[in-house]
């Protein structure tokens, strides 16, 4: 049975819709009014591939949970042409999922669906090809009926993977999804995010590896809470610009009494 | 002989048929919804919330004396209002949920106890706490049929947004618009079968059949679609043996009930195929890889 689903086409049709550009309009972003991101301006063009790098605290996990829509901004807005914010796939860096949960790995993967299937729709069978060819294609097959406890930390993380290939969204957020996991993990899942760019899909990753943004992403953001740099990686990860992040950020726990003081109006100082 | 013991009570006594009707819905609808308790660690929510009803149902028995319609309105009230309260005070103060549960219940239990004392004596409060399943009217078998059936229809209307939920909330916030809504939903779940249950059992009795059933269906299987069927059904063979066992000995038919489910939890702590003790005493080899 196996060879045969195979013989379907391995890159998937879209069903999505075509990803619009997303552009972020004077974005002022955090958490209790404090900004985790200050007054950020960009356009993430469709199909692109952009890497958000820059020192701890410097936003990038905040910028992506905004994109995915699990937070209102606290100044300006994000302007999306086509689709919403459900209509992107997200993997944070620290996910809630209870790993103890009884659930097999096939159907946890399936749960990927739930967008197109509705909450209360039944899964339908194609969905069930589309499962088993994403738990191929992150080479998780054979573990279909495992409990997701009893998988390896990198295990998991190819099953988060297969999730986000069977959500099949034009827009993909990845928090560090390099974070704990070994190189061969790794260079599996970065091949899996160049097919997803060859096919036009949008992929935003926050990466530490600069390396890594180099060689994957054409289009890097460096943040520390404003933008230091966004344009191509090798103009935007210049040595200048990494100081000058530091610096950033080093800076910013120094006026941030100031910076509060300044806002306990409101934050609309747009 | 064992006819007598175990069909005759039944058949000749249309009050232990009310009995056994009425406890067994309460069983089938109240054990699903302990198992998810459970998955979400919350087991300690369901009693912290039948404390939280009985100030209600006392506002109700204070306004119309031992009234099915002003009880179970005032315990459905009180508890709707607590259970909301939480969600709320959770997701808006840094108090995390069980601290705020436990404070809200915890004055709500103080109130009604007061309140209950003000008028009418300790018997009455004794109902209220424990029940009395051998006194079902028509109006309390309905409710509990009827609330026992609104609860499994909607566990299968939103068991996927439940097992999300549990098992992934940001993912499902992220994909859906009705994830916020689904915690709340659960816990008025809860609240509507500890409303219901108390007539039967009495407001502490009633989440013992939530509870007891599920933990012990836990310890059998590791697969959610088996754990919430044998847990319903635990818990409507431990209303009937409970009810047999209190007709024999005179026992109170409440804490009967509860104790046969607490039997069962025991053995299955013992014997549980998928989790207990004695899976420990005898590891079979491991496997070649």
């Amino acid at each position: 049975m196996g060879e045969r689903i195979l013989g379907v086409a391995l890159t998937s049709a879209h069903t999505a819709v075509a990803p619009g550009p997303i552009r972020l309009v004077n974005l002022t972003l955090g958490y209790d009014r404090h900004p985790a991101v200050h007054h950020l301006d960009g356009v993430i063009a469709p199909g692109a591939a952009l890497a958000v790098c820059g020192p701890n605290g410097a936003g990038k996990s905040t910028l992506l949970k905004a994109l995915a829509g699990l937070l209102a901004p606290l100044g300006g807005h994000i302007e999306r042409m086509g689709g919403g914010p459900r209509d992107v796939a997200y993997l944070p860096q620290l996910t809630d999922i209870d790993r103890s949960f009884p659930i097999d790995l096939r159907d946890f993967v399936a749960l990927g669906a739930t967008r197109r299937a509705g909450l209360f729709g039944r899964i339908a069978a194609d969905e069930t090809v589309r499962v088993t060819r994403a738990l191929h294609r992150v080479g998780l097959d054979g573990l279909e009926e495992r409990p997701i406890g009893t998988l390896s930390g990198g295990q998991m993380q190819r099953a988060l993977f297969a999730r986000l290939i069977v959500q099949d969204q034009p827009v993909i957020l990845l928090d560090e999804p390099f974070g704990a996991i070994d190189e061969a993990t790794a260079s599996d899942l970065l091949g899996l995010i160049s097919e997803w760019i060859a096919e036009g899909r949008s992929v935003v990753a926050v990466l530490h590896d600069l390396d890594l943004a180099r060689r994957a992403f054409p289009q890097t953001l460096l943040l520390a809470r404003q933008r230091i740099a966004w344009g191509a990686t090798a103009e935007t990860l210049t040595p200048e610009n990494l100081a000058r992040a530091r610096a950033m950020s080093a800076a910013y726990d120094k006026d941030a009494r100031e910076c509060l003081i300044d806002e306990t109006e409101a934050h609309d100082h747009a | 002989m064992i006819a007598e013991i175990f069909i005759t009570p039944f058949a000749d006594y249309e009050f232990m048929r009310r009995a056994l009707i009425g406890s067994v819905a309460l069983a089938l609808s109240g054990a699903p919804l302990g198992v998810f308790l459970i998955l979400r660690r919350m087991s300690l929510a369901g009693d912290a919330l039948s404390h939280a009803i009985l100030p209600g149902a006392a506002v109700g028995y204070l306004v119309a004396g031992l009234s099915l319609p002003a009880m179970t309105f005032g315990g459905l009230v009180a508890g709707l209002l607590i259970a909301f309260a939480t969600g709320l005070a959770s997701r808006f103060t840094t108090l995390r949920e069980d601290a705020s549960l436990a404070a809200f219940y915890l004055v709500s239990l103080a109130l009604g106890v007061t309140l209950v004392s003000l008028r009418g004596s300790n018997v009455d409060l004794l109902h209220v706490l424990f029940g009395s399943v051998v006194g079902l009217d028509d109006a309390a078998l309905i409710l509990l049929a009827g609330v026992s059936t609104l609860t499994l229809a909607t566990l299968a209307i939103f068991y996927r947004a439940l097992v999300l939920d549990t098992l992934d909330p940001m993912f499902l916030r992220q994909t859906s618009a009705v994830g916020e809504a689904i915690p709340f939903l659960f816990l008025a779940l809860v609240v509507l079968n500890l409303v219901a249950g108390f007539h039967a059992l009495g407001t502490l009795m009633a989440v013992g059949l939530i509870m007891l059933p599920a933990a012990a269906a836990r310890l059998w299987t590791v697969r959610l679609a088996a754990t919430l069927p044998l847990s319903a059904a635990i818990g409507a063979i431990c209303a009937y043996a409970g009810l047999v066992y209190s007709n024999e000995t005179g026992a109170p038919t409440g804490p009967a009930i509860i104790l046969a489910a607490g039997i069962v939890y025991f053995i299955s702590l013992v014997f549980g195929r998928a989790g207990g003790l004695l899976r420990l005493r005898r590891p079979r080899r491991h496997l070649e890889g």
